[in-house]
């Protein structure tokens, strides 16, 4: 539960940010593209990984990132499945007849 | 908003296309597409030695590819008539070049990258609608850099497989949210994210950089996450 009001979380996250090895939500949102890919070192890995432990903020977002990715590909793929099982057949034709003109010529 | 000055810039508004379907395809392209070659199994022969050749083969050949490929077509410029004649020219684009392909088993990966690039194409000559402006979409934070974002429901679709079991309802409305975002934005989305394309491929289709890639894919899937979200708000999770 969160007791504090928000405006001192801000001000608590804002000096937090600024210690060694810290970084903000706007430079951890850099990151992102990065982490996902695995393209990360080690140490920067390791200091995103930190961020993400102690900001709550970014951990929701970050998971809230992923499950549109996710989604997105899930709705996609239904819709993919739906084109696989009505092809229409006078595309079908289409293509076969301009395949005999090309031939002809 | 991303802060500028680190590499983050945007550098060009428009997706250019470069007209390289028929660049050979490359061996370490893994993409998951449904199998198509049945018309090769029993005959011992490569597809595009019979394809032309043999009226089967050939009604065969069309059969087994037109349903992937109109499902790539309809990703890309999303109207379903314009997705229809994209397959139409990049199968006569496949058929005139066939003779030339000297691949095996990258048949299909030369046939995607073929469509894909017929349907980059056709999305040019389309004037989009309905289009919403990235900018407002993208995270915000506060002069200290600390994140101003909305707690959402989807943060907790990650955790529950389940509830991605979504009805057509909801998923008519995630397509109608994917489609509101900027076509230079969609498009890097869809090639990188769906079509499973590398970023060097996706910025040598659309002749953006490979930063600009990365930063429209990030920028996109930024924007969808700020659309999905309230389609899941109160969602029973």
């Amino acid at each position: 539960m969160n007791i504090m009001p928000s405006s001192v979380r801000q001000r608590i996250r804002s000096i937090m940010f600024k210690l060694p090895l810290m970084i903000t939500c706007a430079e951890f949102e850099e990151f992102i593209i990065a982490y996902l890919d695995g393209s990360l070192g080690n140490r920067q890995r390791r200091i995103f990984e930190f961020h993400l432990a102690v900001c709550r903020e970014c951990r929701n977002y970050l998971a809230a990132y992923r499950s549109a990715m996710t989604v997105t590909r899930d709705v996609l793929d239904a819709e993919t499945a739906n084109t696989l099982e009505d092809v229409p057949e006078d595309l079908v034709s289409a293509v076969l007849a301009a395949r005999t003109t090309q031939d002809r010529k | 908003m991303l802060p500028a000055g680190n590499g983050y810039s945007e550098l060009d508004c428009d997706v250019r296309i470069k007209h390289n379907a028929l660049a050979a395809p490359r061996g370490d392209c893994n993409l998951d597409l449904p199998e198509s070659t049945d018309i090769v199994s029993g005959t011992g022969q490569k597809p595009h030695t019979l394809i032309g050749k043999d009226k089967v083969a050939t009604d065969q050949f069309v059969r087994a590819n037109l349903g992937w490929m109109l499902a790539v077509a309809k990703r890309i410029v999303i109207d379903g008539s314009i997705a229809e004649d994209v397959v139409q020219d990049a199968f006569a684009n496949v058929f005139k070049n066939l003779e030339a392909f000297r691949g095996d088993a990258a048949l299909k990966t030369w046939m995607h990258r073929i469509v894909v690039n017929q349907a980059l194409m056709a999305l040019r000559k389309q004037r989009r609608r309905n289009e919403q402006p990235i900018d407002e979409l993208l995270p915000e934070f506060d002069s200290s850099g600390c994140r101003v974002d909305e707690p959402s429901m989807l943060s907790q679709l990650a955790q529950t497989p389940e509830a991605l079991l979504l009805s057509s309802d909801r998923r008519q409305q995630v397509l109608a949210s994917i489609n509101r975002l900027p076509d230079s934005y969609r498009i890097v989305l869809m090639l990188r994210d769906i079509e499973e394309l590398s970023t060097a491929e996706v910025a040598e289709m659309t002749g953006l950089t490979e930063t600009n890639v990365k930063v429209r894919l990030h920028r996109a899937r930024a924007a969808l996450k700020k659309l999905l979200s309230p389609l899941f708000e109160g969602t029973a999770l």
